[in-house]
């Protein structure tokens, strides 16, 4: 009896966080145990392969038999012999371990093209990706096609940048084709530092080929001979994956000198960012690769013209240079087609919070965003309302239900007050605080700003104290009115994107939800109950069974109480932690 | 150490590299920027120390003073954030008796930090205890590896 099996472990960042490489040497460990291979099957192989989006069921392992496929959730290194003896040796899939329904509407719902490799092929394995097609675009890119050919497919496709602000590719290509220079550099930008967006580190990690792929055919429409990939430093399994490929390719004449056969040069390396968010933005990232501080610098010339070391230089983001490929194989109208007018394509967001599924999600441009947060998000946690949905990270801003409804783009996120950003969307539900959600990113973008222009870094400054009084209860009259002035001045004055945008999550907070501000500062109440300053703990003595589980866990020795008598919080001690509250199973601790 | 960073400089002309590589170098060697390194490589190079510390500075990687043996770094991402990270800083701070302009024990045992976001925001909230990815983390689970750790040192 031949049969052909194959076992794929998700081994992302998600994945390895809940013990995909420990699951996948059990399963080697297994294989190697029975000597299945040389015996009795002709083939047993195990792969790893990269996210594949929903990454609150990890570990997920995917187990075909002659091409028939299962798919096991939250697999521990202790359930893999069960697996194995039953699926594997017997035959019988063990169902109780299996995934449900939601796991296949999560993927139905979804239309993958940039995704589409990640969690199928070996991200390590470069004949994986050669398998399904890899390597092919640049080859008909390089050895057929015109750089103004290429240049006019992905101008035809509609494709805008995935980075953030939404720049029509071919424009930008085509600028840096005319430029005429013997230097010139392709840089991908993989510095991801949105919080709660990781579609970039998924592709890094899942499909590191497309990218390159993708820089190369760059490469070939511009004239570039040098190319830089800048990851962030928080992301090391992408720099390895990354490295890995890069290698490979040099061994496949894929990258380096006469591609192909051509008399085409290119070559590629990785720069390994420090850790400052600012670097995200492009000039200020081209300033790190020189080695200074990353410091934005106006735009007085584009990139195109002088970008790296002063010379002309094309820069994309990741997600914009993996869909490349997939244009000039599968024909700039067909992704057109994809999106909306305005837009091409698909766009891939990660979507999480208070969401029942947290992951990426790869929908067309156009659909609504209750379709993503209900259908494929399967809606909010727990029996929840939802409040509003952040997108755009700390540059964008809260979206309330009544817009549920729009078709996502660029244009209609502005519209709202909002933008689309990376594609970062986070879910936020009742006990969500609308002032805390905008304090966190002000917060954020005040650290990260860089200093050089006054309006962000003094600016930020004062709308985060003004937010800190309010969400401390010493809120004052006018405060709302001077985060609006301040807000508008910062965006209008600010050098680069980071400080246009920073007001935007407190000003979008204030259209939606001023009554929230409003209680904070004339109630000193936080309606969600979220604020330190202005909750209290308390027992409720008739639920309270006197278990003594608080008392225990309390950092601050605030509890009092004798066992199966209610027990009393010393509110002078009491540092609202917020522990008891999780450790009482009779829900007897309010919160208020 | 004279000896490493002469490596470290071998690698730098090697690589064409630049402040911020020989930076990380140092980083990843020491665990942080010892000052002496900084001068030597000032001398070396002919680059004044304050270009050095001008970049330093600038980066959240780079560390001025010694750190903890035990790194916990816990995400503050946005997923991280609406899923309750501050409190688990928060509780580390209290638990491992660190105050507030501080990241690192007076033992020099523990440093806490934050990082903005390491993209793992499907499992949130996450830390990192010595560069191992803990998802779902709960107060109880944070407060068990803090044990673990005591326990070991
Ligand atoms: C503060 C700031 C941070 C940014 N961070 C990123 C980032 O992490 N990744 C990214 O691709 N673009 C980022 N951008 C946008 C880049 O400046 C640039 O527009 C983009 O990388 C261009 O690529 P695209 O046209 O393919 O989108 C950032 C911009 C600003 C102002």
């Amino acid at each position: 009896m031949d049969k052909e099996i194959v076992i794929k472990v998700c081994t992302g960042t998600g994945g390895v966080a809940s013990g995909g490489e420990k699951v996948l040497s059990a399963f080697q460990d297994a294989i190697a145990a029975t000597g299945i291979e040389a015996t009795f099957y002709e083939k047993c192989t195990t792969k790893k392969v990269g996210c594949r989006g929903f990454c609150s069921k990890d570990v997920l392992v995917d187990i075909l038999i002659n091409g028939e496929k299962t798919t096991y959730k939250h697999v521990k290194v202790d359930m893999v012999p069960r697996i194995f003896d039953e699926h594997i040796v017997k035959g019988n899939p063990v169902a109780e371990w299996t995934v449900e329904d939601d796991y296949y509407t999560f993927h139905e719902k979804q239309q993958k093209v940039v995704l589409s490799h990640c969690g199928e092929i070996d991200p390590e394995d470069i004949d994986a990706y050669i398998a399904v097609g890899g390597y092919e675009a640049a080859r008909k890119a390089i050895l057929s096609m015109s750089p103004e050919e290429i240049v006019d497919a992905v101008k035809k496709s509609n494709l805008r940048g995935r980075g953030g602000a939404g720049f029509p590719t071919g424009l930008k290509w085509e600028l840096g084709l005319r430029i005429r220079s013997d230097i010139k550099f392709v840089i991908c930008n993989g510095d991801e530092g949105d919080p709660g967006a990781f579609m970039d580190r998924s592709v890094m990690e899942g499909d590191p080929h497309s990218v390159i792929e993708g820089m190369i055919i760059c490469a070939k429409a511009t004239g570039s001979r040098r190319g830089y990939i800048y990851v962030r430093a928080e992301y090391p399994l992408a720099v390895k994956r990354l490295q890995l490929a890069i290698d490979m390719c040099h061994k496949q004449k894929f990258l380096g000198k006469k591609i192909f056969g051509s008399d085409f040069d290119f070559d590629l390396s990785i720069f390994q960012g420090a850790g400052a968010f600012v670097c995200g933005e492009a000039t200020a990232l081209m300033r790190s690769i020189e080695g200074k501080r990353g410091m934005p610098s106006p735009k007085m010339w584009r990139s195109a013209e002088k970008g790296l070391w002063d010379k002309p230089t094309v820069l994309n983001n990741v997600e914009t240079f993996a869909n490349i490929p997939r244009i000039i194989l599968k024909g700039a109208s067909w992704y057109r087609n994809l999106g909306t007018e305005r837009s091409g394509g698909t766009k891939v967001f990660s979507i999480t919070g208070k969401v029942k599924n947290t992951g990426l999600v790869e929908v067309p441009l156009g659909v609504s965003l209750r379709h993503i947060i209900y259908d494929i998000g399967g809606g909010i946690e727990g029996d929840k309302t939802f409040k509003a949905i952040q997108t755009g990270g700390p540059s964008g801003g809260c979206i309330p239900a009544e817009h549920l409804d729009i078709e996502v783009d660029y244009e209609s996120l502005a519209q709202v007050g909002s933008i689309m950003g990376s594609g970062g969307m986070v879910v936020l539900d009742e006990t969500s605080c609308m002032v805390n959600t905008a304090k966190f990113f002000l917060e954020f973008t005040q650290e990260e700003s860089c200093g050089k222009c006054t309006p962000c870094r003094i600016g930020t400054k004062r709308m985060l104290e003004i937010l800190g009084r309010i969400t401390r209860g010493k809120g004052r009259d006018g405060d709302i009115e001077l985060l609006e002035e301040l807000g508008r001045y910062i965006r209008a004055a600010s050098l680069c994107g980071l400080g246009m945008t920073a007001p935007n999550p407190v000003l979008s907070t204030l259209r939606y939800f001023r009554h929230e501000y409003e209680a904070h500062i004339k109630e000193k109440r936080c309606p969600a109950a979220v604020c330190r300053d202005l909750i209290t703990y308390t027992i409720h003595e008739e639920i309270c069974k006197g278990c003594g589980a608080c008392k225990k866990v309390c950092p601050a020795d605030a509890i009092r109480g004798t066992r199966k008598t209610p027990h009393k919080i010393d509110q002078s001690l009491c540092v609202k932690c917020g522990t008891c509250f999780d450790a009482c199973k009779f829900k007897s601790i309010m919160k208020a | 150490m004279e000896e490493t960073l002469q490596k470290i400089l071998e690698e730098y002309r090697k690589n064409e590299g630049n402040i911020v590589t020989i930076l990380q170098d140092i980083e990843k060697t020491f665990g942080y920027i010892p000052e002496e390194a900084v001068t030597w490589f000032s001398k070396k190079l002919d680059i004044p120390a304050s270009r050095f510390f001008g970049v330093a500075t600038f980066y959240s990687q780079f560390h001025l003073k010694p750190r903890g043996r035990n790194i916990i770094t816990v995400c503050r991402g946005t997923a991280c954030h609406v899923k309750g990270s501050e409190r688990l800083i928060n509780r580390l701070f209290i638990e491992l008796d660190i105050t507030d302009n501080e990241d690192t024990t007076s033992d020099q045992k523990f440093t806490v930090e934050k990082v903005n976001c390491i993209g793992a925001c499907g499992i949130a909230p996450v830390a990192v205890v010595n560069h191992e990815v803990h998802g779902k983390m709960s107060l109880d689970k944070m407060m068990k590896e803090v044990r673990k750790l005591k326990k070991s040192e």
